[in-house]
């Protein structure tokens, strides 16, 4: 009885063949996963049987689920099983769930070798067949190596049927074990000379394909494959070879040369577009391997073009696809040949299939010169208003942004309407691209500022329509360079006062902050504008009503939460309250406030800072200017204001500069700030702007980013604040390291008597001033004209500063400023290196040699010289000792002296101000590779944005985000670490959170927080 | 050519073939991927596509599409041609070829397709060629248990578009 159930579920099981597992799974839609789990214990049940034939039908079960996505690798062994099978039926089936279930991993493999040699070696035909068609999917290294002779003879085959596949078959092995690949390879050869077509096509195949990984090798088969290649009238042979050319002429030009008439024969002969296709492609790349040295190639580039206009113009999209590609393929070389089908082109934009329209923006990218410029940029503007799809959109727009302009007067004003044209569309992702380009060429072509800022005026004016979806935030950039156009060039402008206006509007502090502060900086420039207009036409009551507008307008962006606004809109109020207060004692202003922000923006070459000279007797690395000392009264002087918040950190010291002198260098400030363009792009993200954009070497504003002489890189150089706090602090540490030196001069006994009386360093101004139109290269600079020094001193300082640059170099400028009166000369600067840090020597020198100061000091004279150290970690802070030697030499005598000094390189010297948007910010804190620490300040009484800005200043951080009294800060090392800081103000306490990816770094940047905040 | 894929208008997978080594994960990641951006395409778009480094050619027959990966040399006209020839293939053996004949005869497709492609390289080109081979292998399987033709009927909804000729559209 239980032997009868048990038969009778067997033939139940065995009666659930293939059909009806399939039918099955289509019968029980609801629950499939289910009912396949309940099929696959069935299948291990059969598996379990020692029927082959169950077996087999359950294998083939098996290949089927394992389509469907189950896994299947447990029953690996049964599939062997199943392989061994002597009778053909199973043996098939083993074989195909074999190939699609095994893979490299299947440990199982190993278990086949004997089966599939003696299955290779059978008398039947198919057995091998199947054996062969399985070993191709599954093959590995090992197998390939244990097989491979029994392959190779099956190359010689009495039936062409095993041939083809033993030939085809031999590249995987060859692939697997390339060894093989000799002995084999001249029986692989014989092949292509096959009396059986099929196993010709498939040598030609298999060398083909090795010939694409490694040509060099399969140059000396190029004859046989010429004769080949007339003889044969198969198509698909045809296609292989002349792949097979493709690949083989950049090797050998000559091969090249005469290829070119049996192939264009063949473009001509074929009716096939596949083969057609293949040999224009194979044309174009021999011509481009030629390139020189083809007299009458054009012919030939003529009959690809010619052709490809054809398939261009054929109705079938795949075909119309495939000659634009092969197009863009020609224009690299001939654009000339391409540009005179634009009109073909053009139409293709018009297809219904993106892909068509996408490939064919693609090829006008390439074909736009200054003679079709208008004709294309017209008809790609009428496709951006009605082009569909967000790719094909934002595509066309880059298109539109990057290529089209660097051409004449003209072009360019049409450019600007573009650019404004552009921006009317939603939701692009281009608006930083868009603003540069307007920046650019604003700034650099005379000629059509007029009508760019009459554009920009009108899309402040209508600023609503762009920021109306804030989620699209990307087009809103263009109103920071909009903004800035129309400050800049107010000039221009119809209507100041309406700009202005619109300017101001409340709406306007919804814009992100670098953008916010760019606007009152521009109202400002317009504010001055409007005053003088109003001044020449007497109108003291618009003008009183102008500044009206100001003093109740700017409360708002006063209140703003990011620093750089908040900053310079206080700045600025004030200024206008001091203006009214002027006004209403009808005093004219007008003069003096546009004085503010006079002299003209010229464009700079890249290069430019590098060619001026620099003037004999400039220290470039000297203050530009003293803070301002804190008895200065704010309204003393309208122009003051720029200083507002610089005296609250200097310092009374320096009493003795008379104030006409100061008054004086402060204009001459005020003035390069108006001058000076990075002024307006201060903020971290706007930094970001011109990062993204590919153009940034036409933007000159940026590049003397990289050589205005103020040594700390990555600082935002813009920022005059961050400047001028920069400057006090080395001043700071100047002062120390002269007293130091004081002292040790004074136990040499060698030191003169010195009142302790403040002191004033040199006070020069650097070479900002290179007036430059056009990118030309400046002949020389403008040095300052006051050179004073103080006379009493007689102690040489200098002025130590990191100088961070590219992976651990640190690049320390140091400053020498002989205060003797004696004459100083043979100066060697020596350092004794530490294990992480190393002074740079010349090739050839000791570890211990000094390096020769490349000059001279007479008295009273500085210079700088610099000095490489290679640092390997960075994670802690430094000291080096040093010592410089050199030889005094008074009237009468020359002595040998020497002077010990302290290099300090802190942990925050090896960090760069890196602006870091707080997604990515967000994004870095996530990622959860940062460790954490914190710190504790009590009794810090100062606002929350000083406390900021002196991190900033001090540490180098960047702001990402600051909400109340709460901020992110961040900032990179050298070594590309993270520093990311959160910094909470309550009650005189500041709590810092910090994470960074190396621990003990943090450890040490904290710790140097800590001690500024000591400091003060 | 580096794998062949064939998946219905409802994204089920029906055939594939690898031609390059991979795991079962990354697999079944490329099929996914693959089957929601063909499916995605208009009807009236080109057959080619550029996927990762590779390209991308199929054709659509009927209720299924068949599906190729081929590197950034190879011609995608040809495997256009190869795609057609194998749907010529299986319309010549199975006599007006629908989708259901390759659901449920799932291991003939793979043997006409290892008959006609070998390590993903075209072996014969001959279409004559290619079913002899299949025909006296198929006389040597012993209980040629061939395949009963379904009735539309029993088989659920969407039959009908799977029943349909792929040479009808």
């Amino acid at each position: 009885m239980a032997l009868k159930i048990v038969k009778g579920s067997i033939d139940r099981m065995f009666d659930k063949n293939l059909q009806d597992l399939v039918r099955g799974i289509r019968n029980h839609k609801e629950d499939e996963a289910k009912y396949i789990s309940t099929c696959i214990d069935e299948i291990k049940q059969e598996l379990k049987q020692d029927n082959i034939a169950v077996k087999a039908n359950a294998v083939c079960k098996l290949t089927y689920l394992q389509m469907l996505g189950y896994d299947v690798s447990w029953a690996a062994f049964n599939i062997v099983e199943v392989m061994s099978s002597s009778k053909f039926t199973y043996k098939r089936i083993g074989y195909l769930a074999a190939s699609q279930c095994f893979h490299e991993g299947t440990d199982v493999i190993m278990l086949t070798t004997n089966q599939i040699r003696k299955d290779l070696s059978s008398p039947n035909q198919y057995d091998t067949g199947v054996a062969l068609t399985g070993l191709s999917c599954f093959v590995t290294p090992d197998l390939a190596r244990d097989l491979a002779n029994d392959i190779m003879t099956l190359m010689s085959h009495t039936k062409p049927y095993i041939r083809k596949k033993a030939v085809l078959i031999m590249y995987k092995v060859f692939l697997k074990y390339p060894e093989s690949l000799r002995p084999a390879f001249p029986r692989l050869k014989e092949k292509l000379e096959d009396p059986d077509p099929g196993v010709q096509s498939a040598a030609v195949n298999v060398i083909c394909e090795l010939a694409r990984r490694n040509p060099k090798n399969y140059l000396s088969l190029a004859p046989l494959f010429f004769k080949l290649m007339t003889s044969s009238t198969n198509n698909w042979v045809l296609i292989k070879i002349i792949k097979l050319f493709g690949a083989l002429t950049p090797l050998e030009p000559r091969l090249g040369k005469k290829l070119i008439e049996p192939l264009t024969n063949l473009i001509h002969s074929t009716s096939a577009m596949s083969l057609l296709y293949e040999c224009v492609n194979t044309v174009i790349a021999v011509l481009i391997s030629l390139s020189s040295g083809m007299p009458n190639h054009s012919a030939s580039i003529q009959l690809c073009v010619q052709k490809l206009r054809i398939l261009i113009e054929d109705s079938d999209q795949n075909l119309k696809y495939l000659g634009l590609l092969a197009m863009s393929k020609i224009l690299k070389t001939h654009p000339k040949s391409v540009q005179s089908h634009k009109d073909l082109i053009l139409q293709c934009l018009d297809d219904k299939d993106e892909s068509i329209r996408l490939r064919a923006l693609d090829l006008l990218y390439g074909m736009v010169s200054k003679k079709n410029l208008m004709e294309i940029v017209k008809k790609l503007m009428l496709h951006v208003d009605k082009a569909e799809g967000t790719t094909y959109r934002d595509e066309l727009q880059h298109t539109c942004n990057t290529k089209l302009c660097n051409c004449s007067t003209l072009i360019l004003l049409r450019y600007i309407s573009i650019l404004v044209e552009l921006t009317r569309l939603e939701g692009t992702r281009h608006g930083h691209l868009i603003a540069s380009q307007m920046l650019d060429v604003a700034i650099r072509v005379k000629a059509i500022r007029a009508f760019a800022v009459a554009q920009m005026a009108m899309l402040l004016d209508n600023a609503h329509l762009l920021t109306g979806n804030m989620q699209r935030n990307g087009i809103c950039e263009v109103l920071y360079a909009a903004a800035w156009i129309c400050g800049e060039f107010s000039e221009h402008l119809e209507d100041p006062n309406q700009t202005l206006e619109a300017m101001l509007r409340p709406k306007v502090a919804t814009l992100p902050g670098h953008i916010q502060a760019v606007y009152v900086q521009n109202a400002a420039k317009l504010f001055a504008t409007v005053l003088r207009k109003h001044e020449g036409a007497t109108d003291s009551q618009a003008a009183q009503e102008t500044s009206q507008l100001l003093v109740e307008r700017l409360p708002l962006f006063v209140q703003s939460a990011n620093l750089e606004v908040q900053e310079r809109a206080s700045c600025i109020l004030q200024l206008v309250k001091y203006i009214q207060k002027l006004q209403q004692k009808d005093v004219e202003v007008a003069e003096e406030v546009s004085a503010l922000f006079a002299g003209e923006l010229n464009p700079v070459a890249p290069k430019a800072q590098k060619k001026v000279p620099v003037p004999e007797g400039l220290d470039l690395d000297a203050w530009i200017n003293e803070p301002p000392s804190e008895s200065e009264s704010e309204d003393e002087k309208p122009k003051a204001v720029f200083a507002k918040e610089e005296t609250k950190h200097s310092r009374p010291r320096h009493t003795e500069v008379d104030e006409k002198e100061l008054a004086r260098r402060r204009e001459a400030r005020k003035q390069e700030q108006a001058n000076n363009p990075f002024y307006i792009k201060s903020s971290p993200s706007s930094q970001k702007v011109y990062q993204d954009a590919p153009g940034v070497e036409h933007i000159p504003v940026v590049q003397i980013d990289l050589s205005v002489p103020l040594k700390v890189p990555g600082m935002p150089m813009s920022d005059q604040y961050l400047k001028l706090e920069e400057e006090r602090r080395q001043k700071e540490k100047a002062e120390k390291k002269k007293k130091e030196k004081k002292k040790k001069r004074e136990k040499h006994g060698k030191g003169k008597k010195h009142d302790s009386g403040p002191e004033s360093e040199e006070d020069i101004t650097p070479a900002h001033h290179v007036d430059i139109v056009t990118e030309e290269m400046p002949e020389n600079a403008l040095p300052s004209d006051d050179d004073d020094k103080d006379p009493n001193d007689p102690h040489k300082v200098y002025d130590i500063q990191g100088n961070l640059q590219d992976g651990s170099q640190v690049v320390v400028s140091v400053i020498f400023e002989n205060k003797s009166d004696s004459f100083l000369k043979s100066m060697e600067f020596n350092v004794l290196d530490s294990l992480n840090s190393k002074l740079q020597r010349p090739e050839g020198a000791g570890p211990h040699d000094g390096l020769v100061v490349p000059f001279q000091l007479p008295p009273g004279v500085s210079n700088e010289a610099r000095f490489i150290f290679s640092v390997q970690s960075i994670v802690m802070p430094q000291k080096l000792k040093g010592t410089l030697t050199f030889i005094v030499k008074s009237e009468d005598s020359s002595t040998h002296e020497k002077l010990d000094f302290k290099l300090h390189f802190t942990c925050t010297s090896y960090l760069i101000t890196t602006p870091c948007y707080s997604d990515a910010y967000a994004k870095l804190l996530e990622s959860g590779d940062l460790k954490s620490s914190s710190l504790r300040l009590e009794g810090v009484n100062m606002p929350f944005h000083h406390l900021l800005a002196r991190i900033c200043f001090h540490h180098h951080f960047s702001v990402v985000e600051r909400i109340d009294s709460c901020a992110s800060m961040y900032s990179r090392s050298i070594q590309g670490h993270h520093v990311c800081l959160l910094v909470k103000t309550a009650d005189q306490t500041v709590s810092i959170d910090a994470k960074c990816d190396e621990p003990s770094l943090l450890g040490n940047v904290l710790d140097e927080i800590k001690q500024t905040f000591s400091q003060c | 050519m580096q794998f062949m894929l064939l998946f219905s208008r409802q994204g089920k997978l029906r055939l594939q073939k690898w031609y390059v080594p991979l795991s079962d994960k990354e697999k079944k990641k490329i099929t996914r991927e693959l089957v929601q951006t063909v499916l995605a395409r208009k009807p009236k778009m080109c057959s080619f596509l550029e996927w990762r480094d590779l390209k991308i050619v199929y054709k659509r027959y009927a209720s299924l599409y068949f599906c190729c990966a081929i590197e950034d040399q190879d011609n995608e006209l040809i495997t256009l041609e190869i795609i057609h020839r194998y749907v010529e293939l299986l319309d010549k053996y199975f006599g007006s070829v629908c989708e259901l004949d390759i659901i449920f005869n799932f291991e003939k497709a793979y043997f006409i397709l290892d008959e006609f492609l070998l390590g993903g390289e075209a072996q014969e080109t001959s279409k004559k060629n290619v079913l002899k081979a299949i025909e006296q292998a198929d006389l040597l399987q012993e209980n040629l248990d061939f395949q009963i033709r379904l009735f539309p009927g029993v088989l659920g909804p969407n039959v009908s578009a799977e029943s349909s000729g792929l040479f009808q559209s």
